[in-house]
């Protein structure tokens, strides 16, 4: 038995719900913030990080059962773990694999850092935009302040 | 004549292209020889909706309306509005949408002009948006430095003060990358200079700038010297105002170390950042950019409201 087999962890199949795999290492747990999932929701629930990946090197996995993403959530995740593989689980088979991607617009996920841009401004009924103008590194600017927000700053600037 | 103004929105100078500007130039040359009233924009009702306090801008966009024989409605404020009584943004647009062939629109918050374009079908001008932008501004004064030099190209420029927050300063700047400038000098105090995202842009438009810190290093080699006042009411934070208020004046005395035809712009309104012995110098022409302002603004309103001749 190889040293990698005894340190192998299983993880049981899940029968319904997501697995969020290739999750750019260290990351999985921000996710879990930004997907609003705390663990007090009583589903099963998976996170294994700093595991072995051909692909990353090193990577991060989430199980949820229960739980499908909608496409604001996938849109979450591309913008934090552009590497990840979003597989959709019903009878313990994959039945939808997504491949995240940054979209060129992102409307309505992520608040402008700026309090003097319209977007934040109290009372009126218009919905944050920003262009993705550089996927690597990612650089999203706000449509209607300019102001330019890196990957860094995302996980803080989601709405909810 | 093309024109490309036709029913558009101006929110931003960098819209538009060298071409639009000299077509809009041309225009504001046959106005600027013209007196008393025309009625080119007769029928025409043209909204000013301010929520910023303005006199220059207001004003002259008044006056140019009334010169064209268009009839003008006024927002002014928002305590003298159903604003104040808690009514969005978005549906005073809609109002005025409904009640105007055109909107000019200024507002402190950044972006207001163009989420205004989003909701209104008539057409809107940023009349100035929080820090970001202020194109009819930058078209009075590329329009002035033309003017004055004939060209706006192969000059050197220096642009002092409050690059940070000062929208006429940012404008003026995209503009300039719309044509051939020699070399555009940012000067101000590391506080307040520009933004990141402005910064990017000039790159990424290949404009030959360089920020110093001092007029004095490169008085001797400019043309043109645009000077802004610092925005104190853009400054998120009092303190940081209070360590930058006064940090430059541009004096006489420095203006005779530069070049004998060395001309001063300013958008106005200025405070202190020039000494007063400057007005009657040689140097001014900022109160001659404000004059320009209504030829400019009528040749502008006449463009986006279609027509295909200016008289």
């Amino acid at each position: 038995m190889s040293v990698n087999e005894v340190y192998t962890l299983v993880v049981p199949k899940i029968l319904e719900g997501t697995v969020i795999d290739h999750i750019p290492a260290g990351k999985a747990l921000e996710i879990l913030r930004v997907l609003n999932v705390s663990g007090q929701e009583g589903w099963r629930l998976a996170i294994l990080m700093n595991v072995e990946s051909k692909k990353l090197g090193k990577k991060d996995i989430i199980k949820i059962e229960k739980k499908k993403l909608t496409p604001d959530e996938v849109s979450f995740i591309a913008l934090i773990a552009p590497t990840a593989t979003i597989n959709i689980i019903e009878n313990f088979i994959v039945v939808e694999k997504i491949k995240v991607k940054v979209p060129d617009v992102v409307e309505g996920v992520i608040k402008c850092p700026n309090p003097t841009c319209i977007s934040n401004k109290d009372h009126e009924p218009v919905k944050p935009r920003f262009r993705t103008i550089s996927e690597n590194p990612l650089q999203l600017q706000c449509e209607y302040c300019s102001v330019i927000v890196t990957r860094d700053e995302i996980p803080k600037l989601v709405r909810r | 004549m093309h024109n490309n103004f036709r029913f558009r929105d101006v929110l931003s100078i960098l819209d538009f292209s060298r071409g639009d500007l000299e077509t809009l130039f041309a225009c504001a040359d046959t106005f600027s020889r013209v007196e008393g009233k025309l009625s080119l924009l007769a029928g025409k009702i043209i909204a000013l909706a301010f929520f910023e306090p303005s006199t220059r801008t207001r004003l002259s966009f008044e006056v140019a309306a009334k010169r064209l024989g268009a009839d003008v409605i006024s927002v002014v404020g928002e305590e003298a509005t159903s604003i104040a009584k808690g009514e969005s943004f978005a549906d005073t647009i809609r109002m005025l949408d409904g009640y105007s062939d055109l909107i000019i629109v200024r507002h402190r918050y950044e972006g207001a002009a163009k989420y205004a374009s989003e909701i209104a079908e008539k057409p809107v001008i940023n009349a100035g948006d929080g820090r970001l932008h202020h194109p009819t501004q930058a078209m009075i004064d590329l329009y002035t430095v033309r003017s004055l030099f004939g060209t706006v190209d192969g000059l050197t420029y220096a642009v002092i003060g409050d690059l940070r927050y000062g929208r006429a300063a940012t404008s003026f700047i995209y503009g300039l990358t719309l044509f051939k400038p020699k070399k555009v000098y940012l000067i101000s105090p590391p506080l307040l200079r520009v933004r990141n995202e402005v910064r990017q842009t000039l790159v990424e438009r290949g404009l030959p700038f360089e920020e110093r810190n001092d007029i004095i290093e490169v008085i001797e080699e400019i043309d043109v010297l645009y000077v802004t006042r610092i925005q104190r009411e853009r400054f998120p934070d009092p303190m940081e105002y209070e360590k930058v208020k006064g940090s430059y004046v541009v004096t006489l005395d420095v203006l005779a170390k530069g070049k004998p035809h060395l001309k001063v712009l300013h958008p106005l309104p200025k405070v202190d950042e020039i000494e007063y012995r400057v007005d009657r110098s040689k140097y001014e022409a900022y109160y001659y950019q404000a004059k320009l302002g209504v030829p400019l603004r009528m040749a502008l309103l006449t463009l986006v409201l279609g027509a295909e001749r200016c008289l």
